[in-house]
């Protein structure tokens, strides 16, 4: 079973569904106990990174998530949850992240438009099982906070928006993707199906 | 680099397409789902659904639609038409929409922009205007309702407004040239987009890929969108994005 966290952020139910396209079971859920239960989890998210943060916290559920990530069951955030990963955020005032990988989520900066909307080539910068048999192409983005990986093996995808844009990292069994794959065509569902079949094979 | 957008629109009362749609593949042309998922399979990089329903129980029929069409696409897409509060929004995005058109409603109290960016994040809010050149004013006024009624607001003035109070996006559509198939109202799109720094979609006028072409490029606009030439297969989606790619526009 495949947890889709719900803590009170975003669109759960697209999540949930492609999970279920692909073959697996998916719950919406924020008991601590089936979370920790899943054999994957995925920690969506739209909305302000200090609001998911204090939510997570409310809930009580970002010890449930920082002990999933310790347990080397496979993680995924994404969007905004990918951005929950790391270690602060600089998103209306500083705010402390879950700091499961070292690093900075900052804003985008210039005379262009923001947010990055819309749909942008991935390029693949490192290795990983997500990308067996993937051949990169467009996929579905929409932020105006992009993160920082202190360290360069933590990234494994960009992106080019007047910049080099973080567009998938991941250390061991811990992912995250900035674009929406549940958005993204086949392309997303793709690598969330590469995702999902960790959860069978455990890395880590 | 970011692709230009190609979004088609579906008009949708009581849970069923309105406006003729001319697919042969199809089982059933009214289901807006089934047309989604194939405006899906043809290329379409995100969808719009307007509700023009005019009885709560047609809104009511909305919001499963939002929740079935979430089930078979794997694309993004707006719903529109109708929406009044965060409530409402909150219900749609709840049942899988991505983002919200407001347009009257936001007109009527502004500050449903700020609360909807609030709660649920900029990238959720669309605020859709409808535009025609004032001659007097020699500048463009808002219409509501459709398209029926003058507000006595200066379109560019409204469209700044709208990004301060946080909107993620504009779609704009010319009502000059809607219905025309002349081609998108280029000086419209072209001084809005250049005066905010979110991103604008074109809507009103397409008659031919090369209008496409010229709006996305020319006209500055980041997606353009169309409805009965998609539908009566006028033009496919396909045929647009080989046009686009030709001039060397970058699609998915």
């Amino acid at each position: 079973m495949i947890a889709v966290i719900d803590y009170g952020m975003g669109n759960l139910h697209s999540v949930s569904k492609a999970v279920e396209r692909l073959g697996y079971e998916a719950a919406v859920t924020s008991d601590p106990a089936e979370i920790l239960a899943a054999d994957g989890a995925i920690l969506p998210g739209v909305g302000a990174f200090g609001d998911a943060m204090a939510n997570l916290r409310d809930t009580g559920l970002e010890v449930v998530v920082k002990e999933y990530a310790a347990s080397g069951k496979p993680l995924l955030g994404i969007c905004l949850g990918m951005q929950l990963l790391f270690t602060e955020s600089e998103e209306h005032g500083r705010h402390q992240g879950l700091n499961l990988l070292p690093g900075r989520v900052v804003r985008f900066q210039g005379k262009y438009k923001i947010p990055h909307m819309g749909w942008n080539d991935l390029e693949f910068v490192g290795e990983s099982p997500l990308f067996r048999d993937v051949k990169p192409g467009h996929v579905y983005f929409v932020h105006s906070f992009h993160a920082l990986p202190d360290r360069k093996e933590d990234l494994l995808a960009v992106t080019d928006y007047q910049q080099p844009v973080t567009a998938i990292v991941g250390r061991g069994s811990l992912f995250g993707m900035q674009f929406h794959p549940e958005k993204s065509g086949e392309l997303g569902l793709k690598l969330l199906q590469r995702f999902l079949e960790l959860t069978a094979v455990r890395v880590g | 680099m970011l692709a230009k957008r190609i979004i088609p629109c579906l008009d949708v009362k009581d849970g069923r397409v309105v406006k003729g749609v001319n697919f042969v593949n199809l089982r059933d042309a009214g289901d807006p789902v089934e047309l989604a998922a194939l405006y899906d399979k043809e290329g379409a990089d995100e969808l719009v659904f307007l509700d023009i329903s005019a009885s709560h129980e047609g809104r009511e029929t909305m919001v499963d639609v939002v929740r079935r069409t979430a089930e078979e696409v794997s694309i993004p897409f707006t719903v529109g038409g109708g929406i009044k509060s965060t409530e409402d929004m909150k219900r749609l995005l709840r049942a899988g929409a991505d983002k919200i058109g407001i347009n009257t409603a936001a007109i009527q109290r502004p500050d449903l922009i700020t609360e909807g960016s609030r709660i649920f994040g900029a990238q959720c809010i669309v605020v859709a205007i409808d535009a025609k050149f004032n001659l007097e004013w020699q500048e463009w006024e808002v219409y509501t309702h459709g398209g029926r009624k003058p507000t006595g607001i200066r379109a560019l003035a409204w469209a700044q407004e709208a990004e301060r109070r946080g909107a993620g996006e504009l779609l704009l559509t010319s009502m000059d040239a809607d219905g025309t198939k002349d081609g998108f109202d280029m000086p419209l799109t072209r001084v809005i987009s250049d005066s905010v720094g979110i991103p604008v979609i074109a809507s009103g006028g397409a008659g031919s890929a090369k209008h496409f072409a010229e709006i996305l490029t020319l006209g500055h606009a980041d997606a353009a969108l169309a409805a009965s030439i998609f539908h009566y297969k006028e033009v496919t989606i396909r045929e647009v994005k080989d046009e686009l790619r030709g001039e060397g526009v970058n699609v998915r």
